[in-house]
C-alpha cells in the first residue's frame, strides 16, 4: 500500500514536551517524519538550509508546530519571519502551546497563523489533540507545491 | 430720582454741585429782592408823603378862602410827576372840594366824596400806594391831601432785579458747572480707575494687576482695601494651583506606579499560564506513559496511586485555568452596552453544563429587565450562578429554580437566582464570594471555589454589589445588583 508522508517541523524546546509530541505522533505512525529543532534559530536555520541544516534536501516540510516561548527566538518571531518570506509564507503553521493568553492569540492570529492550539494537561487529551493535528496537516490537508511527498511502504 | 440713580458718579456729581450753589444764589437772590422791595415801598411813601405835604402847604390858602380854582391849580402841578394817577383836597368835614386826574386814567378812577376820617397813612392797592396827609395850618387840620401814585416804577425796577437775578445765576451756575467738573475729578479718577482694574481683574482673571491711590482719604482706604483682597486671592490662587499641581504629579507617580504593577501582574500571569502548565503536563502525561509501561506489574494500589497522580496534575491544571481567568475579569476592559438578561437566561440554560442533564428541574423565570453592562462578563454571572443553583440542586428530586428581578429603583436593580438544594449556614455567608473558598466538601459538589469570586469582581467592576441568602438543606438565593445609571466602575 503506499501512502503519501509528509515530514513535520517541530520546533520546541522542552525534551519532555518533544517526547510526549512524538509518543502522540507514533500512534499514527508521524513519528519517523518529525525533524525537531529545540529553539527559534534552529528553526529558521532549517527552513533556510543554513547552519547544520546545510545539506537539507530543498524542499518544505508540510507542516511546522510551533511552540510560543522558546530560547534566542520565540515562536512568535519565526511565525512573522516566516510569514513575510514569499518562498516560506505558503507553509502551513500550527502554534503549539501552553499559552491560553488573549494577546499572544491575537498577535499570532495577526501574523498568520494556520491554526492554534493550547497543549491540554490532561495527556489523553494532548495526545489526541497532537494525534488529529498530525493527522489533519500531515495527511489529509493537501500541502502546497514544492512540499516534502515521500512515499512509503 | 430714577434717572438721577442712573446717573454716573460724575454727572451726580456735577448735578449736586451745581444744583447746591444755584439753590443757595436763589435763596440769596429772593432775599435781597425782598429787601429791596421793602426798602423801595418804604422811599416810595416818604417821597409821595412830602409831595403830599407840599401840596397841602400850598393849597392850605385855598381852602382857607375857599377857592377851588386856586385849589385844582395847585393838584395839577402834580401832572408834573407821571406816577400821580389821582390825587384831590378834602374840607375839615372831609368833603371833596378839588380833585385832579391823570388824563388817560379819567374813565378808571373816581375819587370818593367822603373820607372816613382825617387820619394821617396810606395803603398799597393792586394798582397803586394811596396816602392821605391832614393840611395843618396854624395848629389847626383844615383838610386832607389824597394822593393815588401807580406802581410803574417799581414793577420796572422788579422786572430789573429779576433779569440781573436771572443773569446772575446763569454765570454764576456755568461758573459751578466749571468748577465742579474740575473739582470732582479728585473724587472720580480714583473711582474710574479702582472701576477699571477691577474689571480688568474679572475679565482677564489676572490678580497680580493693583489699583494706584495717592489719596488719604476714604478712596485710599477703599483702594488699599481692594489691593489687600486681590493679594489674598492671589496667595489663595498660588497655593490652589500648587496643590493641584503637587495632586496631578501625585496622580501620575501613582498611576505610573499603578501600571508598572499591572504589568508585572501581567508578566505574572503570563509565565503562570506559559510555564507552571508544563511540569503538570509533564507529570500527567509521564505518568500515563509509566502507568501503561509496567501496567501488568501493578497491583490495586499501585493502580490508586497513579490516578491520584494524574487527578491532582489535572486538577492543579484546573486551579491555575481558573485562577488566570479570574485575574482576566479584572483586568480586561469593560465593553458596555444595553444588555437583554431574559436572552442571556435562555442562552446560559441552552449551554447548560452537563449535570442539569436527565434531571428534573422546574424553572421558574420572571420577567427581567435591560441593564447595561459588558455582554460577555454578564453572562459569566448568569452562568455561573445558574450551574451553582444546578449543581447544589443535585440531591433534590425535583430541582426548583427561580430566576427574576427583585424590583429596580431609581439607583440599582437587584437580580436574584434562588434554589432548593443543599443552601449553606449563614454564618459563612461572608466567605462565599472569596477566592477558592468553599462551603462544601470537595467530595460532595466539585468545584475550585472561583465561581463566585468571579461574580463578584464582575458585579463589582460594573458598579453593583453582590450577597447571598441560605439555609442548610433548605436552599439558596444569590442576589446581584447593577446600578440602574451610569456610574464610573471601580475595582476592589
Amino acid at each position: 500500500m503506499m501512502t503519501e508522508l509528509k515530514r513535520i517541523l517541530l520546533a520546541e524546546d522542552n525534551p519532555k514536551d518533544v517526547e510526549l509530541t512524538l509518543t502522540a505522533l507514533e500512534e499514527h505512525n508521524l513519528a519517523n517524519e518529525v525533524v525537531v529543532v529545540s529553539d527559534g534559530a534552529e528553526a529558521l536555520d532549517y527552513l533556510y538550509g543554513r547552519g547544520k541544516f546545510k545539506i537539507r534536501t530543498g524542499n518544505h516540510p508540510a507542516v511546522i508546530l510551533l511552540d510560543l516561548k522558546m530560547p534566542k527566538v520565540d515562536g512568535l518571531e519565526v511565525l512573522r519571519t516566516i510569514k513575510k518570506d514569499d518562498n516560506l509564507k505558503t507553509i502551513p503553521v500550527v502554534i503549539l502551546t501552553s499559552s491560553r493568553e488573549e494577546k499572544d492569540l491575537v498577535e499570532s492570529y495577526k501574523l498568520g497563523v494556520n491554526a492554534y492550539v493550547v497543549k491540554p494537561v490532561d495527556f489523553q487529551q494532548f495526545v489526541d489533540a497532537v494525534k488529529e493535528l498530525g493527522a489533519f496537516w500531515a495527511i489529509i490537508n493537501e500541502s502546497p507545491p514544492g512540499s516534502v511527498r515521500k512515499t512509503k511502504k | 430720582m430714577r434717572a438721577f440713580r442712573n446717573l454716573s458718579i460724575r454727572q451726580k456729581l456735577t448735578v449736586m454741585s451745581v444744583f447746591a450753589s444755584g439753590t443757595a444764589l436763589l435763596l440769596a437772590c429772593a432775599a435781597f429782592l425782598a429787601y429791596e422791595l421793602i426798602t423801595f415801598r418804604e422811599g416810595m411813601v416818604r417821597s409821595l408823603a412830602i409831595r403830599a405835604d407840599i401840596t397841602g402847604t400850598n393849597s392850605a390858602s385855598a381852602i382857607l378862602f375857599n377857592d377851588e380854582a386856586a385849589a385844582v391849580g395847585t393838584l395839577a402841578a402834580l401832572k408834573a410827576d407821571p406816577r400821580t394817577i389821582a390825587a384831590g383836597l378834602y374840607t375839615r368835614d372831609n368833603r371833596i372840594f378839588a380833585t385832579y386826574v391823570r388824563d388817560d386814567q379819567k374813565e378808571q378812577v373816581a375819587l370818593p366824596l367822603h373820607l372816613a376820617d382825617q387820619t394821617d397813612g396810606h395803603r398799597f392797592e393792586d394798582d397803586g400806594l394811596i396816602l392821605f396827609r391832614k393840611i395843618v395850618f396854624k395848629g389847626e387840620p383844615i383838610g386832607t391831601v389824597y394822593i393815588h401814585s401807580d406802581m410803574t416804577e417799581m414793577n420796572a425796577r422788579i422786572w430789573q432785579y429779576l433779569a440781573i437775578i436771572f443773569v446772575v445765576l446763569l454765570a454764576s451756575s456755568s461758573v459751578a458747572l466749571f468748577i465742579s467738573s474740575r473739582l470732582q475729578r479728585s473724587v472720580t479718577r480714583p473711582l474710574f480707575h479702582l472701576v477699571e482694574t477691577a474689571q480688568t481683574v474679572s475679565r482677564e482673571k489676572d490678580y497680580t494687576v493693583r489699583a494706584v491711590s495717592d489719596s488719604k482719604d476714604e478712596m485710599g482706604i477703599l483702594v488699599s482695601a481692594f489691593n489687600e483682597m486681590l493679594t489674598q486671592i492671589q496667595i489663595r490662587n498660588v497655593a490652589l494651583q500648587k496643590s493641584s499641581e503637587e495632586l496631578e504629579r501625585r496622580v501620575i507617580a501613582r498611576t505610573q506606579e499603578l501600571q508598572s504593577a499591572n504589568k508585572e501582574l501581567e508578566a505574572f500571569s503570563y509565565s503562570v499560564s506559559h510555564d507552571l502548565r508544563a511540569p503538570l503536563r509533564h507529570i500527567d502525561g509521564f505518568a500515563d506513559l509509566l502507568q501503561k509501561h509496567i501496567h501488568s506489574a501493578l497491583d490495586e494500589k499501585g493502580r490508586r496511586f497513579m490516578k491520584t497522580i494524574s487527578e491532582s496534575a489535572k486538577q492543579m491544571g484546573c486551579l491555575i485555568d481558573d485562577l488566570l481567568a479570574f485575574s482576566r475579569v479584572g483586568r480586561v476592559e469593560l465593553h458596555e452596552t444595553v444588555v437583554n438578561l431574559e436572552q442571556l437566561v435562555k442562552d446560559v440554560q441552552r449551554d447548560l453544563l452537563p449535570d442539569g442533564q436527565g434531571r428534573q428541574i422546574t424553572w421558574n423565570i420572571g420577567p427581567l429587565p435591560e441593564v447595561r453592562g459588558d455582554p460577555s462578563m454578564l453572562r459569566q454571572v448568569l452562568a455561573n450562578l445558574i450551574n451553582n443553583a444546578v449543581k447544589y440542586t443535585r440531591h433534590r428530586e425535583e430541582a426548583r429554580i427561580e430566576i427574576g428581578c427583585d424590583g429596580s429603583n431609581s439607583r440599582e436593580t437587584v437580580i436574584f437566582v434562588r434554589d432548593n438544594g443543599a443552601g449553606f449556614d449563614m454564618q459563612y455567608a461572608h466567605k462565599l464570594f472569596g477566592v477558592f473558598q468553599r462551603l462544601h466538601n470537595a467530595s460532595e459538589f466539585e468545584g475550585t471555589g472561583i465561581g463566585l469570586a468571579n461574580v463578584r469582581r464582575i458585579i463589582q467592576r460594573h458598579g453593583g454589589r453582590t450577597w447571598a441568602e441560605g439555609a442548610v438543606d433548605v436552599g439558596a438565593t444569590f442576589y446581584v445588583s447593577l446600578p440602574t445609571r451610569k456610574e464610573a466602575s471601580h475595582d476592589d
